[in-house]
């Protein structure tokens, strides 16, 4: 079994961790990066979801949509997890007692799988409006709205 | 009375005291102040995104703008309402802050962009509707609105620092833009 505690307690040890805490400034830039990442990739959730709900671009095919939205959210998740990784480095021991923290890693690896999984592929294979379609668009959208909450939880717990 | 003597006033009313104090308020106004941010700032990227010829270009621009701008304004409705009591919940330090007085600056400059778009690059949008990349007009609108509102998030993040603060010392720069000297009344 794994020292889940000590293996945190080390994460702050390293360079990046460190460093991060020993300035007033790098936190805080990182953090607006992130809170940039997180708008584009609503936005390009939004698109789609809004259109398998029947009330974005109808003119264009789910399957358009998709590919059009793609590389932005590959780009915003990319962005979102290259930046995420140095704020939790810098505070890993706070963050392990803090359970917004574990609700929005759980909820994250559910909706990336869910993602890129599910909702894409099916976007892909051009489907018909109806409680399917709506259904699938309202699980992607509660679940990244889960993420975005708890992770803004973190920082007032 | 002045406008750090609102602020002073505002700072003393009740709803004030209630939401500065509260344990959970606060909190979730700021949580819905961020999903105002992805909704607006996201769906107005989509559409800069058109715009700049690098998103949906297939799709005319007319339909963008139609089908959504709507949840752009949507979400401005809810990032106005949440930002006025967060505002409101702490009015005297985020009067003197100068990302908060950045911020002011930058809506103006944003308003400005927007009334360029609308007044005069969309005003001939049938001759370029379709166009993949749209004229150069169009694409600086789009790019301007991007650095501009981007940099409305990155202010509006920096508010919550204190490393800025009037209670603080600060160099002299600071302070004048800050308006330290009113600073509490």
């Amino acid at each position: 079994m794994v020292d889940l505690y000590a293996l945190f307690e080390s994460f702050e040890q390293t360079p990046i961790g460190d460093g991060i805490k020993q300035s007033v400034w790098i936190f805080p830039a990182i953090e607006a990066v992130h809170l940039l990442a997180l708008a584009l990739l609503g936005g390009a959730v939004l698109m789609l979801d809004l259109r398998l709900l029947g009330i974005g671009l109808t003119t264009q095919s789910p399957s358009v949509i998709e590919r059009q939205t793609r590389p932005w959210l590959i780009g915003a998740v990319s962005v979102m997890i290259a930046t995420g990784i140095p704020l939790f480095l810098s505070e890993a021991l706070k963050l392990y007692d803090k359970e917004a923290f574990w609700v929005k890693m759980s909820a994250l690896i559910v909706v990336l799988v869910y993602t890129f999984a599910v909702h894409g592929p099916f976007a892909r294979r051009d489907p018909a409006l109806g409680a399917l379609s709506r259904t699938i668009a309202g699980v992607s959208i509660a679940l990244w709205l889960m993420v975005a909450i708890a992770g803004r939880w973190i920082g007032f717990s | 009375m002045d406008l750090a003597g609102v602020a002073l006033w505002l700072s003393e009313t009740q709803g004030s005291i209630a939401l500065h104090e509260s344990l959970y308020m606060y909190t979730l106004i700021e949580s819905i102040h961020v999903i105002g941010i992805t909704l607006f700032v996201g769906s107005i990227a989509m559409v800069d995104l058109r715009l700049l010829g690098r998103a949906f270009s297939s799709t005319p621009v007319s339909e963008m703008t139609r089908r959504i701008l709507p949840w752009t304004v949507a979400g401005f409705v809810i990032m106005a309402a949440t930002g006025l009591l967060l505002f409101y919940a702490i009015p005297v330090r985020t009067y003197h802050s100068v990302w908060f007085r950045l911020k002011v600056v930058l809506f103006l400059i944003a308003a400005a962009n927007i009334w360029f778009f609308h007044r005069r690059v969309q005003r001939d949008v049938e001759y370029w509707d379709r166009k993949q990349v749209p004229p150069r007009s169009a694409r600086l609108a789009a790019t301007i609105s991007l650095v501009v509102w981007a940099s409305v998030v990155v202010a509006g993040r920096m508010i919550a620092y204190n490393w800025a603060d009037c209670d603080r010392p600060q160099p002299d720069w600071i302070n004048w833009i800050a308006q330290c000297a009113s600073y509490g009344g």
